[in-house]
């Protein structure tokens, strides 16, 4: 009962060997030791294993491995530059204090990456809405929400930059 | 008195919010929580748990376990023989009963999800099939589901050896004549108020990963708990090991709150089972254990009278707190953990000049609890925040006003609960709080809609407790004081052990600019080391908001011995007095013009030790500890809450949320107020959201996220935070906890803020997580007589 | 909480799905799409298929089509997609399906095939008399939506038979649903969904499936409930959240 899946993670092709039970957030950890996506609950509350699957974000404990044969599937550590530069989401989550014990981080980054791609012109009540999808048992959320704002707001103002740029 | 908190003050790192040296690592996905730890030929273990909340055990079979595919092993209590673990206070057997908890169940069960067996295979999905072909027959004995249950006449009792079910049951201070003050008074309030078991659910699971070194003659556990040196003697002593045979090591950890302050059984049997089978074994803790079966919390009953004279001043206080710690006592606190917090304590912020209470521990078929998060604190001052509350409402005072006239303004202050309070702003949080909801204009739109209430919290919080302070609880060991090692290298860098642990709260940066300041050098070039039994010399962990107090005051020591060092070896190669040398600020000794950089102090310490002093050892380091000899130090805050009702449905939305705090000199501000935020959100949780319940079976009704309902971003307001700054005396950076005092508040001031709510209604609410139903009832019954006049 | 051992399968097509679920039918076999309420059931071990049939490779099965008088959406249409398709009601529900990365992955036909009495679409579909078009070894068949729900993970759907797709009437009536629980995402304890032009509720959370009443009088309708106590939720409370979600709702659709 093992069946060889290919799995495209983070730009990287992988053959594997799995048994169909395994949760593509087990695969990803224990497999491909990508560890930064994090377990939380195992039943899609908590959002902690939330990666991106085809630029949606998804919680990774309720999708079997085998499933995403075919897909592009993108977690926390394609974020940062290979030079350990953080993206501007991840500083931004620094900058406002959007992390304490950082476990429920990875989920919460690629929730807001997922989210923020889709609905760039997202309001902070929104974001807020977005945010409520995950669990944090440290922040209180507020600073992960403007972190999350913040980031879009200065997307938003590059983006201007460039059109104006364009435009004149 | 308020501060700018992001200013970089008189040019220290202390006061400033620099950037948090965890971040990087953790904003990349290159921590290192325990889960994420795999050894060569690692194996998995997973649990035979309890199905019955009380009952003997006739039988254990693993036999089919073992012919399980990938099952490697499987052990019961006869199959590993380790010693129990006893949780001692100091009490006569009168006050305390102590109680064992076997690593794995013996001859009875006391709760669902206690753990019967240990099953190992090759990866933890084979370790769940395992456990599913345990058969283990049980004799059911009478569950008790409750403190009265517990307490009732020929009750079944949990543990033979305690009678009533009772494990703690102390009465203390009972300040003579307090009956004649009760009989003369104006006025006496009431409170009667239960509040719900929960779970302090860090959102990383507790976890293990246990292997044997050969070559190191050791065992060595990687784990994520608060408390590593309670860790190894537990299991030294459990396993029957010398304490320099194991090493526990505390990766990254994803958050305690005090449920990982205490040993747990779980990790014992994983270490057990790598000893025996000589191969690394991982046990991670999966969220429906987390929540059924490890350490839960807060569930106790309060029955109190305050007797108050004609002005609203409060003459006494007379309490019965019943606490339901449920199937056994937790090391190192024991079962009077919370019985014990409160009764010492609950006098608070006031000035009550008569005071009396009785604390009971109960035991019962629960899953045991732990301290959690301010422990007992939010209970009891949701309690007599009640008591100011009701006694405003009876004397047609202002509530604000009342507590005004009750709260201590003059420090230290010598409390009826025989505790110091060390210098706070009572009355200026409170002062200040009432003023940012008038400009805010809360008072006004409560005025124009009667579905608003605004309540208040007024508290402080003993912080940094010392060995002291632990030893008039009477604990068996005495936690307290806390060691700090300092190390300086060839390059002027400095290493630092601390015996605090942090698992969230930025230790590794605050403590950095503690010790940076001390040295005067960048708080990057200071590391900070915990966490590793080999390599801390010993400590306590981080519980009771202790570590920057405690902790960082220790660190501060041996930053200063350090210095010292420095100075005497400069002064010698500089050829000067001690006393004309001082720290530079700027990484070097200076005497008059003439300076030496660390670096090169360093290389003659090391490289060329035979230019040293005679009387100076080469190299550079230095050791300090440090207690706190007296009652500790309090924080204290004033929270609000703005609460507007939905009479449609009994729904609660919290239009506002303001903290006025004091925790003395703030290390890192902008940590402090992340603090404050997160610990608010889970005292709203316990006010308005979570609940272990149980059937009268004992079995545990929330044994998901789905039943156990943690608030998301929708349900947690934004909090302004104020900062007041009293500085502690005794500390070495005047700073006091500020770990726990966001959970303390946030109930009161929302329970009464539902209740301020609820004025236009007759109708009080006393307990938590507040029943939307009982909103709804008491609006819709309160809304009857204006259906009928229509 | 790691599920039990199953096999795999995928279908290219809405006939090899059928085709494998008759073949494997002695092994218990389940079809996936979303996985969104399945997998959790799994993971918990309190569903424990021995095949898997994942159906998210059919590409004939996604999308929402005008037909005429019919609106027609593919079983594996996301609730997401249902959300941004700006479909009145429809659309308009969808906020109250879980949170953003349940709607990206859950799919309209793996909720209605999971019937829970409190699901939006479980709800939608009685509500406008929608019929489940489904698929099975004798050829495709309608079932009303009214028909469709038996109880908790029970419907008419019979074990070899695949949900192909829901089939509205349209254009959709002024309509809308609204919802309580006590914290963001979470099922309801109390829904109601109205439709004005029929001038008929459907309630969640009071009964084993949703249960259509031909009224919009909030009172009426509450009173009407039957219902029992349960720990923490007495009968009385959950009529009072059926009257005041039934006036929201009615309240919403109203123009």
């Amino acid at each position: 009962m093992i069946q060889l899946i290919e799995l495209t993670v983070n730009g990287e092709r992988h053959d594997l060997v799995v048994e169909p039970r395994r949760t593509l957030v087990d695969v990803l950890r224990h497999d491909l030791g990508l560890t930064g996506t994090h377990v939380g609950c195992e039943h899609g509350v908590c959002g902690a294993c939330t990666v991106l699957v085809d630029g949606a974000p998804v919680r990774a404990c309720l999708v079997f491995a085998v499933q995403c044969e075919k897909t592009d599937i993108r977690t926390v550590e394609s974020l940062a530059d290979a030079d350990g530069t953080l993206s501007d989401l991840q500083q931004s989550f620094a900058d406002h204090h959007g992390l304490q014990c950082g476990f429920c981080t990875p989920g919460m980054l690629m929730l807001a990456e997922g989210f923020l791609a889709e609905e760039p012109d997202a309001t902070k009540e929104e974001i807020r809405d977005v945010v409520a999808a995950n669990l944090c048992r440290c922040t209180g959320y507020q600073t992960i929400v403007e972190a999350v704002d913040a980031c879009a707001r200065r997307r938003r103002a590059a983006r201007q930059e460039v059109l104006g740029r364009s435009a004149s | 008195m308020t501060r700018e908190p992001h200013l970089h003050r008189d040019g220290t790192w202390v006061g400033a919010s620099v950037p948090r040296r965890e971040d990087p690592r953790l904003l990349t996905g290159r921590g290192r929580f325990v889960d994420d730890i795999r050894l060569p030929g690692m194996l998995h273990a997973a649990f035979v748990r309890s199905t019955e909340a009380h009952a003997r055990i006739a039988s254990v079979d693993l036999s089919a376990v073992r012919e399980v595919p990938g099952v490697v092993a499987a052990f019961s209590a006869a199959d590993l023989g380790l010693h129990d673990i006893v949780a001692l206070l100091d009490r006569p057997l009168h006050e305390f009963v102590p109680t064992a908890m076997p690593v794995l169940a013996k001859d009875k069960v006391r709760f669902v999800g206690e753990p019967i067996a240990i099953v190992v295979a090759r990866d933890p999905y084979a370790a769940e099939d395992g456990r599913e072909a345990a058969v283990v027959e049980y004799e059911p004995l009478p569950p008790i589901t409750s403190d009265s249950a517990a307490l009732a006449e020929g009750a079944a009792l949990v543990h033979e050896e305690a009678p009533r079910n009772t494990l703690v049951d102390v009465s203390l201070f009972a300040t003579e004549g307090i009956d004649e003050v009760f009989a003369a008074a104006h006025t006496v309030v009431e409170v009667r108020a239960r509040t719900g078991r929960q779970n302090a659910l860090p959102l990383e699971t507790r976890g293990a990963v246990a292997e044997w070194d050969d070559r190191d003659e050791q065992l060595r556990v990687h784990t994520c708990t608060q408390v590593p040196h309670q860790v190894r003697t537990v299991l030294a002593a459990s396993a029957g090991l010398d304490e320099k045979e194991v090493r526990v090591i505390v990766p990254d950890m994803g958050g305690g709150f005090g449920l990982k302050c205490v040993v747990g059984r779980e990790e014992i049997a994983t270490a057990a089972a790598a000893l025996r089978l000589r191969k690394p074994v991982k046990w991670i803790e999966d969220r429906s254990e987390a929540l059924t079966a490890s350490f839960l919390a807060r569930e106790q009953r309060y029955t109190v009278r305050a007797a108050f004279d004609a002005d609203g001043r409060i003459q006494a206080l007379d309490a019965d707190v019943v606490c339901d710690m449920g199937a056994y006592s937790c090391y190192p606190f024991t079962a009077g953990i919370e019985p014990l917090m409160a009764s010492a304590e609950m006098p608070g912020v006031y000035k009550v000049p008569a005071y009396r209470v009785r604390g009971r521990a109960v035991t019962t078929n629960k899953a045991p609890t732990a301290p959690y998060r301010g422990v007992s604190r939010p209970q009891y001052v949701m309690v007599m925040e009640r008591v100011m509350e009701k006694a405003a409402r009876a004397l047609g005072i202002d509530p604000v006003e009342l507590r005004r006239r009750n709260v201590i303004t003059e420090f230290p202050y010598r409390g009826v609960n025989d505790v110091t309070y060390d210098p706070g702003s009572y009355k200026e949080s409170l002062d200040l709080c009432e003023q940012v909801l008038r400009d805010e204009g809360w008072f006004d739109r409560r005025g124009s809609d009667p579905a608003i209430g605004i309540g208040f919290a007024c508290f402080s919080e003993r912080t940094g407790y010392g060995s002291g302070a632990f030893a008039q609880r009477k604990m068996a060991v005495v936690p307290g004081f806390d060691v700090s090692e300092i190390r300086m290298d060839l390059d002027g860098t400095v290493s630092v052990t601390t015996g605090t642990l942090s698992h969230g709260q930025s230790h590794e940066t605050t403590m950095a600019q503690i010790v940076a300041d001390r040295l005067g050098i960048p708080y990057d070039k200071v590391k900070i080391v915990q966490g590793d039994t080999d390599r801390v010399l010993y400590g306590w962990g981080s519980f009771a908001s202790r570590s920057i107090t405690i902790g960082g005051s220790a660190a501060a020591a041996s930053a200063e011995k350090l210095g010292e060092r420095l100075r005497v070896i400069a002064a010698h190669l500089m050829d000067v007095d001690v006393e004309s040398t001082e720290l530079d600020g700027a990484g070097g000794v200076r005497a008059g013009d003439r300076r030496l950089s660390f670096t090169e102090i360093a290389e003659v310490a090391y490289l060329r030790s035979h230019l040293l002093p005679k009387d100076v050892e080469p190299g550079l380091s230095a050791t300090a500890s440090f207690d706190v000899g007296g009652d500790g130090t309090f924080s204290n805050a004033t929270h609000a809450a703005v609460v507007r009702l939905d009479p449609g449905t009994g729904g609660v939305e919290i239009l506002r949320y303001v903290c006025v705090e004091d925790c003395g000199v703030a290390i890192n501000p902008k940590v402090v107020e992340g603090q404050a935020r997160g610990g608010i959100a889970q005292g709203i949780a316990g006010a308005l959201f979570e609940e272990v319940r149980y059937d009268d079976a004992g079995q545990p009704l929330a044994a998901s996220f789905m039943e156990y309902k943690v608030p998301t971003a929708a349900e947690i307001p934004d909090v302004r935070i104020e900062h007041l700054e009293t500085p502690c005396a005794f500390t070495a950076n005047g700073a006091k906890g500020a770990g726990e005092g966001g959970t303390i508040g946030a109930p009161a001031a929302v329970l009464n803020a539902v209740n301020d709510a609820l004025r236009h209604t007759g109708v009080e609410l006393d307990d938590t997580p507040i029943p939307r139903e009982a909103i709804f009832r008491a609006l819709e019954r309160a809304a009857e007589p204006a259906l009928e006049a229509r | 909480m790691k599920p039990a051992s199953f096999e795999f399968h995928r279908a290219r097509s809405r006939a090899g799905a059928v085709e494998l679920l008759t073949e494997l039918a002695d092994g218990d076999p389940k079809i996936i799409a979303g996985g969104q309420s399945l997998v959790a059931m799994m993971n918990f071990r309190l569903a424990r298929p021995g095949h898997l049939v994942d159906i998210t490779g059919i590409d004939d099965m996604t999308g929402i089509e005008v037909d005429g008088d019919r609106l027609r959406i593919g079983a594996l249409t996301t609730h997401r997609t249902v959300e941004k398709a700006g479909l009145g009601v429809l659309s308009a529900a969808m906020r109250w399906v879980g949170h953003l990365p349940i709607r990206t992955r859950g799919t309209v036909g793996g909720s209605i095939a999971h019937a829970d009495a409190t699901a939006e679409w479980c709800m939608l579909a009685v509500l406008l008399d929608a019929r489940i078009r489904v698929l099975g070894p004798a050829g495709s068949r309608e079932i009303a939506a009214g028909e469709f729900f038996h109880g908790p993970f029970w419907t008419a759907l019979e074990p070899d038979e695949l949900i192909v797709e829901i089939v509205f009437p349209w254009p959709l009536p002024p309509a809308a649903l609204t919802e309580y629980a006590d914290r963001k995402g979470d099922f309801a304890l109390v829904a109601a969904a109205v439709d004005l032009d029929r001038e008929r509720t459907v309630l969640g959370g009071v009964g084993p499936v949703p249960l259509l009443v031909d009224s919009l009088d909030a009172e009426e309708i509450a009173a009407g409930l039957d219902v029992r106590d349960e720990p923490g939720v007495s009968a009385h409370y959950r009529r009072g959240l059926a009257r005041t979600l039934v006036r929201r709702a009615v309240a919403e659709a109203s123009p």
